[in-house]
């Protein structure tokens, strides 16, 4: 197993050094080379270490003790299981398409900015490496702390742009608001490992879960609750930040500002996914605490609705986009919190897939209309760009759910285990799917569709160059055929592949087809009305005022809420009393006193200095004398 | 008070008397001739414990002192004539320049 992991993870590692250290003496192609071959061998090893696996081989990969204090170490170690090889998959393959993707979209930086992208690129996806592959929470949350920096990097990779005329962040602001709110999240992850070293004396998964059991029915640790409750209820805190559910989600619409390659990678198909795929691989700590039904799964739902109906009336099509994959995240909590981790983890991938090439299409349309990404001002590209519009439908086609294709598979995966246990979130989760068809048909329709809005952004628009339009063809056959090529049905390939890991005991109900008819009767309706509502209005029809839906299009007033009641009194409080109270009185009271104190002793000090030899001397003399004294007394 | 004892007197006598001229006086040249005093002392206790222990070191030792301060005499003669031909005077309360 030593050759696959030195594949998966070396090349990254050379990619950044080599280009991170040299890239601005790089020749242009060079580095863009450098950075997809790079890639390219990582996801080689990620499907050479495929056989080895499904022929049962599995098990931790120890390279070397990272730390050992008493009894407690950590090691540097790998975990080479059905699950974790999915998500190596996933991750080093869409990553691979969109680095390739890459290439042509940000052909126009100049040859600094295209080194630091694919330095950036390659750092992130070895963090994320990291953090699907490592064997115990430590090293988790290396790569979890490894691809928080990354999309902080990238989100600012265009740090010295001002704010858009319209647009209510920049990338530094962005970046930054990133940055922020995921380490809020993953301040709970960091005490959820203190309290798993506290209660467990060891961070290795399997280990944890092998002795979960025990601890399930301990003695309340706070609030009432036991120890189990809390370490999985903040675990679940860390992935609200990075997995950007409610209340945390702020930052990844905001993420949008970032090049979108990196929207289509980081905050679409792999990093936002990281908490999705936490709670699954912590699926034994979750069942046995019941922290599942009682928080992820309702968090879930309502983040899956909430962000939906902004989606729903957004113009910005990226930003569209960016509800969407919240809305989506949220499906997924759904089917991981109510035992579902199966369905949970297929429509993770699934959603990589579709998600990933619905951003690359944004690309794809961006780099066509100027970076224009207002969809009032388009309108009719399907004429102008047939691969973007069609590989663009093939992806919309399966985040509604339509028969068949990947998500529907996976969606109804969700859909069924929220029938079986939990009607109201069956209902909510149906309504939701319907407005997911609604509003990415709608887009659909008014970007695609109907008259061009903006005559002169239409007529320099192009279809995309090969280097772009092939990861869009090869994720759009993904897409449509993930689900049936996988085996995503009720106990095919794909469960059966993740049984060994994942508790697949969930169906408490019998199986049933009545949860796929309606999702499938939401979904098709969705479809329908967004491409009749929506088709051949003009740019006056759909900025015309709509009492219903101003709140949402306000991104009901969350981002306001959030500054008035956190960031402003953070800002008043750090303003009066940390800065000109505890900074100014405080801590340079100290610095200043103490250095007022030297100054004052060496003012005595001082008058020794005279100049004078014989002062000196007499100094000598004194000392002497006094030694002598102590020599002879002691 | 046996000779050893005397003597060891006498160098005791000889030193305090330099470091006391060395503290006290304004003159350089006599500081000067006051360190030689301190030395002198110095080199009697050698020659007597040299001879109380009956071993030839400490009588080695008194000539290497001699020609060291010979040699110091040297520098330090030079020393005094240069800063009477720059500030006009030997007064060492006058050299203060190591202070700043």
């Amino acid at each position: 197993m030593l050759v696959p992991t030195a594949l998966l993870f070396l090349p990254l590692l050379a990619g950044v050094l080599i280009n991170g250290l040299l890239g601005a003496k790089l020749p242009k192609w060079l580095s863009a080379t450098l950075g997809c071959a790079a890639m390219g061998a990582s996801f080689l090893g990620a499907l050479t270490v495929l056989p080895f696996v499904r022929a049962g081989n599995v098990g931790d990969q120890v390279l070397w003790t990272w730390m050992a204090a008493g009894d407690f170490t950590v090691d540097i170690a790998l975990k080479f299981d059905n699950l974790s090889c999915v998500m190596a998959l996933i991750v080093t393959g869409v990553s691979f398409l969109i680095h390739i993707y890459s290439a042509g979209y940000m052909s126009h930086e100049d040859q600094r900015g295209l080194s630091r992208f694919y330095t950036y690129l390659n750092l992130f996806v070895f963090s994320m490496l990291v953090l699907v592959l490592g064997n115990n929470f430590a090293l988790m949350f290396v790569g979890w702390e490894g691809v928080g920096l990354g999309s902080y990097l990238l989100i600012g990779f265009w740090y010295d742009r001002e704010r858009k005329e319209g647009d209510t962040t920049f990338p530094a602001a962005a970046a930054k608001k990133a940055f922020i709110v995921n380490r809020i999240g993953d301040f709970g992850f960091l005490i959820a490992i203190l309290l798993m070293i506290t209660t467990f004396g060891t961070l290795q998964f399997d280990a944890i879960f092998a002795n979960a059991a025990g601890v399930a029915g301990g003695p309340a640790l706070l609030w009432g609750q036991p120890v189990l409750w809390w370490i999985t209820a903040l675990l679940f805190v860390g992935a609200m930040g990075k997995s950007a559910q409610i209340p945390l989600y702020v930052w990844l619409p905001d993420a949008m500002q970032g090049p979108t390659p990196v929207s289509a990678l980081i905050h679409a198909a792999t990093m936002v996914t990281a908490g999705v795929y936490m709670v699954a691989r912590s699926n034994v700590l979750y069942t046995l605490a019941g922290t599942g039904h009682s928080i992820v799964a309702p968090i879930g739902i309502i983040t899956a609705l909430f962000a939906a109906t902004m989606a729903l009336t957004s113009f910005d099509f990226k930003a569209i986009l960016a509800y969407s994959t919240v809305s989506q995240l949220g499906y997924m909590f759904v089917g991981v919190g109510l035992g579902a981790y199966g369905a949970g983890v297929a429509h993770l991938m699934t959603h990589a897939f579709f998600k990933g090439l619905l951003f690359l299409t944004a690309g794809s349309v961006l780099h066509a209309m100027r970076d224009v990404g207002d969809i009032r001002r388009m309108g009719g590209l399907a004429r102008k760009m047939p691969i973007t519009f069609i590989t663009f439908t093939v992806a919309a086609l399966a985040i509604a759910g339509f028969p068949f294709l990947s998500g529907f598979f996976s969606k109804d995966a969700i859909l069924l285990a929220a029938y079986q246990q939990s009607q109201p979130i069956f209902w909510i989760g149906a309504v939701t799917a319907g407005l997911t068809a609604f509003y990415t048909f709608r887009l659909l329709a008014i970007a695609f569709l109907g008259k061009p809005r903006d005559q002169e952004l239409y007529d320099g628009a192009h279809e995309s160059p090969a280097i772009m339009t092939l990861p869009l063809v090869v994720l759009a056959v993904l897409s449509a055929t993930a689900g049936a090529v996988l085996g995503m049905h009720e106990n095919g390939m794909f469960y059966r592949a993740l049984a060994g890991v994942l508790n697949m005991e969930h169906h408490p109900g019998a199986a049933t087809m009545t949860p796929m008819f309606i999702s499938v009767a939401f979904g098709l309706v969705g479809m329908l009305g967004g491409l009749l509502v929506y088709r051949g209005k003009s740019a006056d029809q759909l900025d015309r005022p709509n009492a219903l839906l101003a709140l949402p299009r306000a991104k009901w007033h969350i981002d306001e809420l959030y500054n008035a009641a956190i960031v402003r009194p953070i800002e008043v409080v750090s303003r009066t009393v940390l800065w000109q109270l505890v900074d100014k009185w405080i801590i340079d009271g100290i610095v200043n006193v103490s250095a007022a104190g030297v100054y004052t002793l060496a003012g005595v000090a001082r008058n020794v200095q005279t100049g004078v030899v014989q002062t000196y001397a007499a100094l000598i003399l004194a000392g002497a004398i006094v030694l002598l004294f102590m020599k002879a007394l002691y | 008070m046996s000779d050893f004892a005397f003597c060891l007197a006498v160098s005791a006598a000889l030193f305090t008397l330099g470091v006391v001229g060395v503290v006290v006086k304004r003159n350089a040249i006599v500081v000067f001739m006051c360190i030689e005093l301190m030395l002198n002392g110095a080199n009697l206790s050698f020659v007597t414990f040299a001879r109380q222990h009956g071993q030839v070191d400490g009588q080695i030792f008194v000539f290497f002192v001699m020609a060291i301060a010979a040699a110091e005499v040297a520098i330090g003669l030079a020393i005094i004539v240069t800063v009477f031909r720059n500030r006009a005077s030997i007064n060492v309360d006058d050299v203060t320049m190591l202070r700043r």
